[in-house]
């Protein structure tokens, strides 16, 4: 079955529609991504997906206890809330040494145990959000724009690190981003939202459709074309959308 | 032992600075200082009702501390920021406690009391109702620490936890108003808000963890009780007043000695 349904979903702020009659399902082992111009109601749609805001109407399902891993946009950690990496690590899981170990090394950020939280850099500390994201061992990794504040390569080889991590974990992935063309060549589906589902379907298939054209422009054709050689292996999926 | 009003004050001074910990904390963590100070001022209004309704002055205290944040939680991020709300609601109640407590004949002489405190004259019952909100925030905050951690760093990673964030909002507030209702007769309505923050500031210079900074915090704040109530015994000064200078002594202190390190 989905890991997640939505169906029919509408979000309401005060008497607007931010959000109007999604439908969505995230099947086990695949790479979503939600793109949208600003204000298109990404954000919105993980929020209700994550339970932090309920549907005004259409309903969200879950699969029975599904182990969400989720990594938010870049937290504002400030420095008046002194915490280290390894004990962040054990604050939402109750981890031993070697399994929040192995989770920064999968996240290839072994080094930094003893570092401040506040003194990461950008890409460390998305990394971090990772590492910990995957102590519960989740069936599904839920990003909301994780690469905020990176510069293109760093976000590309965030994107790669995330690809590794399904590659190895099989866990599935829903993100929303702005990178279009980076995001989108490490994805099996690609959803685009603009208050409503406008298409979907393959990065290559969405790309030369009207609907996307007409919100982002025929131009980025050619810069997914740049990128593509970083989803460099095949998967079995069903690519269409489910 | 509890029949010298020194050791009775030592203890009263104590058991404010061990609550005042790790609130002050989530106080200096959340950035609400000026809503501790604002919960702290309205209280004033507590202590007027209490004094002319021959109430308990911690029960009134508590209850209007508890009233005010709550409509400023309700009223905050309508047409008001938050701070414009505490301001109104703070300072207007203070000002009809002041004026409430000058209506009531003979209390007038007691007011200093109120505002800065008077634990050189914590009775028993006192010390028993403070170490009772020793005991009931120290299991509140134990029992939602690590939820009230997370919500603290990101709400959204709290809702994907299967929190929620504005149940351990309420915790926090709760816990707020019963250490700003405990802590009138110790250090006064004028001065609650040095508590809660500057131990909690002096505490942040050095340390790692959420878990060492509230030790710190509580060791600085004992430390200022029992050395400030001693200076005030020697030099013959408020003693409210003079434990607040002591914990500013450790903020500069601390501060001075990390910039040097760095």
């Amino acid at each position: 079955m989905s890991l997640i349904t939505v169906k029919n979903l509408s979000l309401k702020y005060n008497a607007d529609f931010v959000l109007r009659k999604i439908n969505l399902k995230i099947n086990s082992g695949e790479i979503v991504t939600i793109v949208g111009p600003n204000g298109s109601g990404k954000t919105s749609l993980l929020k209700a997906i994550i339970g932090a805001v309920p549907p005004s109407e259409g309903y969200i399902k879950l699969k029975p206890k599904l182990k969400i891993g989720y990594i938010p946009q870049r937290l504002n950690f400030d420095k008046t809330l002194p915490i280290t990496v390894e004990r962040f690590m054990t604050l939402t899981e109750k981890a031993n040494k070697s399994t929040y170990m192995s989770a920064l090394q999968t996240a290839g950020v072994a080094g930094l145990l003893k570092n401040q939280m506040s003194s990461l850099s950008g890409g460390q500390f998305q990394r971090i959000l990772l590492a910990r994201a995957l102590l519960g061992s989740p069936e599904i990794l839920i990003l909301d724009e994780a690469t905020q504040g990176l510069d293109q390569p760093g976000s590309a080889a965030f994107y790669r690190q995330i690809e590794q991590v399904r590659h190895n974990t099989g866990c599935a992935v829903l993100m929303i981003s702005h990178d279009l063309h980076v995001v989108m060549s490490a994805s099996d589906r690609v959803v685009c939202l603009n208050g409503h589902v406008c298409c979907e379907g393959t990065p290559s298939a969405v790309v030369s459709k009207p609907e996307y054209q007409e919100l982002f422009g025929a131009g980025t054709d050619g810069a997914l074309a740049l990128y593509r050689h970083v989803h460099d292996h095949v998967h079995e999926h069903d690519n269409t959308s489910g | 032992m509890l029949d010298d009003f020194m050791t009775r004050a030592t203890m009263a001074g104590i058991g404010v600075a061990l609550t005042s910990a790790p609130l002050g904390c989530f106080v200096v963590w959340r950035r609400m200082a000026y809503f501790g100070e604002a919960t702290a001022h309205a209280a004033m209004l507590g202590v007027a009702l209490s004094l002319a309704l021959q109430i308990s002055i911690f029960g009134g205290a508590l209850l209007v501390a508890l009233i005010m944040s709550a409509v400023v939680t309700q009223l905050s991020g309508r047409n008001y920021a938050t701070d414009t709300l505490l301001g109104v609601f703070a300072h207007s109640a203070l000002a009809v406690g002041l004026v409430i407590v000058s209506l009531i004949s003979g209390v007038r002489l007691d007011l200093m009391a109120y505002l800065f405190g008077d634990i050189l004259a914590v009775s028993r019952e006192d010390l028993t109702i403070i170490w009772g909100g020793v005991a009931l925030i120290f299991a509140l905050i134990a029992w939602r620490w690590v939820p009230l951690l997370i919500t603290t760093l990101n709400e959204e990673l709290a809702y994907a936890k299967g929190l929620n964030p504005r149940r351990e909002q309420l915790i926090l507030t709760l816990s707020l108003a019963i250490t700003i209702a405990i802590s009138i007769k110790v250090v006064g309505i004028l001065l609650i808000a040095a508590m809660l923050i500057i131990p909690a500031a002096a505490a942040r210079n050095f340390a790692k963890t959420p878990e060492a900074m509230v030790i710190i915090t509580s060791i600085i704040g004992v430390s200022s009780a029992i050395i400030g109530l001693r200076g005030a015994y020697i030099f013959d000064t408020p003693a409210g007043p003079s434990i607040v200078c002591v914990t500013l002594v450790f903020f500069v202190v601390l501060s001075f000695t990390k910039s040097l390190i760095k």
